[in-house]
């Protein structure tokens, strides 16, 4: 039996969360393997001459019952931008699904989900599926400003929200790793989980080391296939060169050689 | 019924698809989308005598209708497969060939005579063409005196089928396919990918680590197809397609130009499923034109 699929997915929901980030919805006819916060499916974009790769982008929801997979695409270049522009009741190739999750928190856990750009999906996709009562999770996302924010309010039911802004116009002012919630609590956390650019995790990462608490960061390499043959989107790692598809895009801070 | 299977030298392909070095792994990740006995072989990732951490990322940029690939041969050495790779994938109900490479000539030979041992394999792929690595390489598949002295020093420790993987880097490849046919090679195949670059203007840097990288997809086809065409009509031995099939009309075109068998590679990258469409669009072909068998279309071109 495969374990990963290519199909053709109904686009049911495309929605401007802000200016740059999109909230797509797909649907399958057939029913969905167990997908988990982490993983990712790789996105063919058609109708895009100049683009010949898929782009992959982190799972953000799936609705098992409905068999729908949602994914926010933050526009970063030429095929998120057009990926962005498809229309409801279109088809869309997913190859799905790929990478590996998170290590779930034990039930006496609390933990920092830290986002930020395009990885503020997958953390959100974890803070939901933590079972952990809503005091021992907390969410802290960065953004350049109140306007490149998504609103995730509804997310209140799962963990307490906190939000840094680079111009101080929602939430502290700064980098998520000069918020209050990462300077002073950090060592609160018994796991700490971050996503988003590679600056903000290398921060992220450098601080929970010094401060030995347990980090998860989920990593962007550039990809081409997706499952673990091309060899292009490697890290390297105390392991050796790894491909951040299948042996990530999860990765623990202290097996990477940042 | 169709009879989809083809002969190169002699062993038999249950049909002419198989998946290129350096794009289907070892045949295990394939094995996670479709039953891996649905294609004719696999190529599997290029090997080497000890253990290659590959080049620096950036490895892979995109470009029009391609991509290039810095990869550098990373893999864990001969060794590492036989004790780890080979038991798992040994059982397949299909061609399995190993991609053969070294800095040195040594090298070829140590790592030849190790897999001259394996049952299941049956032709190694000796590679002089990878464009991403600093010694040995393309650097023997450039030039005839080069492809000649490591196929013949190859041949004779290895007695299965021997298939000899060309660089298109060069002037005249029906020159190189000739030479390594003189020293014994049992089929060609060809193309590996094209040296090409990659810049980014805004930044004013290359795009990959080692600036330059080897190009693929179906940006090269053309180019890939009239290579076959002229190597097929230069040499005896049969030849082996790559170079940007993405469809069963590619890989029917590089029959028909000359090649018995065809590798699929950058094309998994967009559509893993591809290869088992390609072998579907063949047999539906070979119905259409009420053809009895594959092997009817190798060379078949009418000019």
């Amino acid at each position: 039996m495969p374990k990963k699929f290519v199909k053709e997915f109904n686009v049911i929901e495309n929605s401007a969360l802000n200016a740059t980030n999109f909230l797509i919805k797909v649907q399958s006819d057939t029913e969905l393997p167990e997908i988990k916060p982490g993983q990712f499916v790789n996105v063919e974009i058609k109708e895009a001459e100049e683009i010949f790769l898929r782009r992959p982008f982190s799972v953000f929801e799936v609705d098992k019952e409905k068999n729908v997979i949602s994914m926010i695409v933050k526009i970063l270049g030429r095929g998120s931008r057009k990926l962005t522009e498809i229309k409801v009741g279109s088809k869309l190739s997913l190859v799905y699904p790929l990478g590996k999750t998170f290590t779930y928190p034990s039930a006496n856990d609390k933990i920092l989900l830290i986002g930020g750009g395009s990885g503020v999906a997958p953390m959100l996709f974890l803070a939901k599926e933590s079972g952990l009562p809503v005091e021992n999770v907390d969410i802290l996302l960065g953004a350049r400003s109140k306007e490149d924010h998504i609103n995730v309010d509804s997310y209140k039911q799962y963990a307490n929200l906190h939000y840094a802004s680079e111009d101080g116009s929602l939430g502290e002012k700064g980098f998520v790793t000069q918020h209050s919630v990462f300077t002073t609590n950090l060592k609160s956390y018994s796991k700490v989980y971050a996503c988003g650019p590679d600056g903000m995790m290398r921060a992220i990462a450098k601080e929970a080391k010094a401060a030995n608490v347990f980090c998860e960061v989920s990593l962007e390499n550039l990809m081409a296939c997706g499952f673990g043959v091309c060899l292009c989107c490697i890290e390297p790692t105390t392991k050796g060169n790894l491909c951040v598809c299948t042996e990530g895009p999860v990765f623990n801070i202290n097996d990477l050689k940042w | 019924m169709v009879d989809l299977k083809v002969k190169l030298h002699d062993i038999e392909f249950k049909n002419p698809v198989t998946l290129a070095s350096g794009t289907c792994g070892f045949a295990r990740e394939t094995a996670e989308f479709f039953e891996p006995g649905l294609l004719g072989g696999y190529f599997l990732k290029g090997t080497t005598l000890k253990n290659r951490d590959g080049n620096n990322y950036p490895r892979m940029a995109e470009t029009p209708s391609g991509m290039l690939n810095a990869v550098g041969l990373q893999n864990k050495g001969i060794d590492y497969f036989i004790e780890n790779i080979y038991p798992e994938i040994v059982d397949y109900d299909t061609q399995l060939i190993i991609n053969v490479n070294g800095s040195t000539v040594e090298d070829y030979i140590a790592l030849t005579e190790k897999v001259n041992e394996l049952d299941k394999i049956n032709a190694i792929e000796l590679n002089i063409s990878c464009p991403n690595v600093k010694e040995g390489g393309m650097a023997f598949g450039v030039s005839c005196p080069g492809a000649e002295m490591v196929t013949r020093e190859v041949r004779k420790v290895y007695d299965k089928t021997l298939i000899v993987k060309l660089s298109p880097n060069v002037t005249d490849i029906s020159e190189i396919a000739r030479a390594v046919e003189g020293q014994g090679a049992d089929a060609v195949s060809l193309v590996n990918t094209f040296l090409g670059m990659a810049i980014d203007a805004e930044k004013r840097e290359p795009l990959l680590s080692t600036i330059t990288g080897g190009l693929s997809g179906p940006a090269i086809k053309p180019i890939a197809l009239r290579m076959v065409w002229q190597v097929a009509n230069a040499v005896k031995i049969p030849v082996v397609g790559i170079g940007g099939i993405m469809t069963a009309t590619d890989a029917i075109e590089f029959m028909l130009a000359g090649a018995s068998v065809i590798q699929v590679g950058t094309a998994i990258f967009k559509d893993p499923m591809i290869p088992v469409k390609i072998v579907e669009g063949i047999e539906d072909y070979l119905k259409r034109h009420n053809m009895q068998s594959a092997s009817e279309l190798i060379g078949a071109l009418q000019v």
